[in-house]
């Protein structure tokens, strides 16, 4: 079936979809961007070839046979039933084949485990749903979460907002690397397993909690990349893309010089004195960025994850609601990694909206709770 | 005929009427019955789930369901089509036709063959009523990987408990199986002259009795996780996610061939029958089947790629699993020159049998693609292995199943079925599988994760292509169903004891329908050899039968 007799056959469905890759793009692998990927995509077209000839030639014995070895052509049986040579060069045959096939893929896989040698290292957290970057050698990092907005998404009302692009590919934040340097990456998660995954550029390792693996790529070309978390990871699965940005070197450590000096303005003054108001306004930022997609901005939850409007916890003493936050619990993960005073925020704005009327929480009795730990 | 010194037509009134005859059923076609229908009746669940997931993916965008439900449905629909449809499909064949071709009177175990058929309906029923729990089904996909199956509501839990009593009843079916097979075999039926069925059916039955505890296993440590404060698999309590994936693709990857081992089987008795010539390769089939079996256990890591494993793990995996190419293509070669110079007809088990062979075969080539450690990292997780397992599932057991049907319906109803819808049947699933699961390969090239309810835009035209496909393919099986009804009805008119020329194997040698109650006396020896034609031992020269027959 080619592009082309599709396309003639489903007219309609392409007003739909307008597609982001050129034609012919787009019933194969995306175009490589690493020698890895280019390898991949060789070791794919050489099986295919043997695959094929293979096909040809089993299918076309079977085919003959079925056309001309009829009972209807007058065709008889002829009853014999082992051969031992046939047999034993079928089995040969075959296995020789394969270990032809051994062989140049194994020197990919040793390529793709060596992560020696690598000029920067970042860690890519999975979260439900979400990723978390983390430039180790740079002392900053960054959530990237989906940018297509959820009207777009949402075909229930009036079939939903036409759809961008780069629809369910794009991020607020991208992943950004230099050109032609070896990037290693360590992945890990928060809550289940995800995966980070790039066809473009050869990579997909699984991010495991509690464990962390790790892979390589290079990107030999300028340009920007897509994939998506391949390992299914609850409802918003389908909705934690992954874009990386290959730059020029110095378009890089442009790129890193304003990161660094943003990361620093964005931290909490620890000598602020917090006023309430202040503290409910930080504190509706951090429920924004983490607690929201589960528990949802109104605070009525949804699914396993319960409401926080009229909560016992949200309502009720101050201890047990930091222990919950930062302990966790079943699918609550625990929260120890933001700042006592993200905490502090965030539970001040939990425990007076959306109806709810409770003491405010302070930065000091985060303080005092981890400790008690 | 032989036949005659069979007939038990005095016998006929023994069993109980109304519901109770199927109740308290020992007879092993009874049982059959009762587990082909109830096959069918999952297989007709799961796959109005598989509509309601194409319909979702018509499009891009959310439209029908939420992404939470969406997930239910993907879980639902792979643990039904698994464990409710294909393996009691098998297992319904194995109990109506086993005794019929090895010359014994029932199963060997009449009782615990009722007690493990009537496991089934309950588990099923857990499985369904997850739907309507607080937190809903199971959402974790069919395979339950922790953390997130830990994170599931009590739909979890039922689903665990589903997951036991069908391991449950998979054991005692897979007992009675082996029992029957070792020690039911008529005088004269030497292992080595097994119908090819007996051969699968009896190494299927080993690989279940192996890996169907290592589930319940699994599935256990996921309960006591959840509830009683275990930490197998949760890092922050010193356990690892990970074991739960090597424990449960152990099962795993046995499991595809326990739903592919038996579907060998069939193909190689209905072949035979529609060539007109016997099995090529009989032993070389049987030791093929056994080198599956035993690879089988040695190469789940190969699901597990994307994980993270040492280069010399990822290599022995690979190599193993490519391995496995080789016995695998020394059966579709024996299938082939089964059908070279035979005298084919195609009646429809015939082209089910031939449709088995050509889809399996594509099936089994993009499982060695998927083989190649680093191409598989670009394709796991990915629509090119939904495309990959639907080959192997859906156009081969499901194909093979089919094939059964039609292949012994003039045998269980004594009626022929209408070979045109048969063959209308055929072709049309045939066409819509196609147009359904093959673009799911390009799908998978071009990057589409699988288990998502929505999808960049450059997914759109064959997630469309195989969203209509999969309508008309499902629409199809009505057809089914309402030839097999039809038949039941009488069909286009009774079928004789042999409806088909070519059909040498011991089923034939009885009446249409098959009485209730047959080789109560087991089959004289000359009617064991009549009966083997098909498996070549007849054809190893006229001087060995009066050997044989001296020693009987």
């Amino acid at each position: 079936m080619s592009q082309l007799s599709m396309r003639k056959m489903m007219p309609a469905l392409l007003l739909l979809c307008q597609p982001a890759w050129a034609e012919g793009e787009f019933w194969t692998f995306q175009p490589p961007a690493t020698h890895i990927a280019q390898q991949i995509e060789g070791l794919h077209s050489y099986l295919m070839v043997v695959i094929l000839a293979i096909f040809v030639l089993v299918f076309g014995v079977m085919f003959y046979a079925i056309l001309r070895h009829r009972k209807s052509l007058g065709h008889d049986a002829k009853p014999f039933h082992e051969n031992t040579t046939v047999e034993i060069l079928w089995t040969l045959i075959p296995a020789l084949i394969l270990l032809g096939m051994a062989w140049p893929a194994a020197s990919v896989v040793l390529a793709q485990k060596d992560t020696r040698g690598a000029t920067m290292t970042i860690k890519a957290t999975g979260f439900q749903w979400f990723w978390a970057y983390e430039y180790l050698d740079f002392g900053f990092g960054f959530k990237s979460k989906l940018a297509t907005p959820q009207a777009q998404i949402d075909n229930h009302h009036n079939g939903g907002e036409a759809k961008g692009e780069h629809y369910l590919l794009e991020v607020d934040q991208e992943l950004v690397v230099p050109v032609g340097q070896k990037i290693r990456i360590l992945t890990t998660a928060n809550d289940v397993i995800h995966s980070w995954g790039v066809p473009a550029l050869g990579v997909k390792q699984d991010a495991i909690p509690g464990f962390i693996r790790d892979t390589w790529f290079k990107a030999e070309k300028i340009g920007t990349y897509r994939g998506q978390c391949v390992e299914l990871c609850g409802k918003g699965h389908a909705f934690m893309p992954i874009v990386v940005k290959v730059v020029s070197d110095a378009d890089f450590k442009t790129w890193i010089a304003s990161q660094q000096a943003r990361a620093k303005a964005m931290q909490d003054d620890p000598n602020k004195a917090w006023s309430d108001n202040d503290l409910l306004a930080r504190g509706r930022q951090v429920y924004e960025a983490n607690c929201a997609t589960c528990h949802q901005a109104d605070g009525k939850g949804s699914g396993p994850f319960p409401a926080l409007a009229g909560s016992k916890i949200a309502n009720g003493s101050k201890a047990d609601h930091l222990h919950i936050v930062l302990n966790g619990k079943n699918a609550m993960p625990n929260w120890g990694s933001l700042s006592d005073v993200e905490i502090a925020a965030v539970l001040s704005y939990e425990r007076n909206s959306w109806g709810n009327k409770a003491e405010m929480v302070h930065p000091s009795d985060v303080k005092t709770a981890r400790g008690a730990k | 005929m032989h036949q005659a010194a069979h007939t038990h037509g005095g016998h006929e009134a023994a069993y109980e009427s109304g519901w109770a005859r199927w109740l308290y059923a020992t007879n092993h076609k009874d049982i059959g019955t009762l587990y082909l229908w109830f096959a069918f009746a999952m297989f007709l669940t799961g796959g109005v789930m598989a509509l309601c997931i194409r319909a979702e993916l018509f499009q891009p965008g959310l439209q029908f369901w939420q992404p939470e439900f969406f997930n239910q449905l993907t879980t639902l629909h792979g643990i039904i089509m698994v464990f409710g449809a294909i393996m009691p499909a098998f297992t319904g064949l194995a109990n109506w036709m086993l005794p019929l071709m090895l010359g014994a009177p029932d199963m060997a175990f009449a009782r615990m063959n009722n007690w493990s058929f009537w496991l089934l309906p309950p588990a099923a029923a857990l499985l369904l009523i997850s739907l309507f729990v607080p937190g809903g089904a199971p959402a974790g996909g069919w395979t339950l990987y922790p953390p997130l199956s830990a994170q599931a509501g009590m739909g979890m839990d039922l689903a665990i408990f589903s997951i036991h009593l069908l391991g449950l009843s998979s054991i005692m079916g897979s007992i009675n199986i082996i029992t029957t097979i070792l020690n039911m075999r008529a005088p004269g039926m030497t292992m080595l002259k097994m119908p090819l069925f007996a051969w699968t059916s009896l190494v299927t039955a080993y690989l279940l009795i192996a890996v169907a505890p290592v589930l319940a296993g699994a599935v256990t440590m996921l309960l006591t996780d959840r509830h009683f404060g275990t930490h197998f698999f949760s890092a922050a309590g010193g356990g690892d996610p990970v074991l739960f994936q090597h424990i449960f693709w152990f099962f795993g990857h046995p499991e595809v061939y326990i739903m592919a081992l038996p579907a060998f089987g069939i193909v190689s008795q209905i072949i035979p029958t529609f060539a007109r010539k016997p099995l090529f390769g009989y032993v070389s089939m049987v030791y093929a089947t056994c080198s599956i079996a035993i690879l089988s256990f040695m190469v789940w890591g190969h699901h597990m790629f994307a994980v993270g494993m040492p280069a010399t793990a990822q290599l022995f995996f690979m190599f193993l699993t490519m391995l496995i190419a080789v016995p695998t293509g020394v059966k579709v070669f024996n299938w082939i020159a089964t059908m070279w110079q035979g005298s084919m007809t195609f009646e429809t088990p015939m082209l089910f049998a031939i449709g088995f062979v050509c889809l399996f075969t594509v099936g089994g080539f993009s499982g060695l693609v998927l083989s190649i450690a680093p191409v598989d990292t670009q394709m796991q997780d990915t629509y090119y292995v939904v495309a990959h397992f639907h080959y192997v599932l859906v156009a081969g057991a499901l194909f093979s199943l089919f094939a059964a049907v039609y292949y012994w319906l003039p045998k269980w109803t004594g009626y022929m079925y209408h070979e045109g819808r048969g063959k209308f049947h055929f072709w049309w699933s045939m066409v819509w599988f196609n147009v359904t699961f093959f673009p799911m390969h390009f799908l998978g090239l071009a990057g589409m994760p699988r288990r998502i309810p929505d999808y960049a835009l450059q997914f759109t035209s064959f997630n469309s292509i195989a969203s209509v496909g999969a309508f008309c393919f499902g629409l199809g099986q009505l057809l089914f169903l309402y030839n097999v009804i039809h038949t039941i009805r009488g069909g286009v008119g009774p079928a004789p004891a042999r409806p088909w020329e070519g059909g040498n194997t011991l089923e034939w040698e009885v009446p249409s329908p098959a009485p209730h109650h047959t080789w109560e006396s087991p089959p004289d020896l000359t009617t064991v050899r009549r009966g083997l034609i098909a498996q070549a031992v007849e054809h190893e020269g006229e001087s060995d039968e009066p050997k044989s027959e001296n020693r009987a």
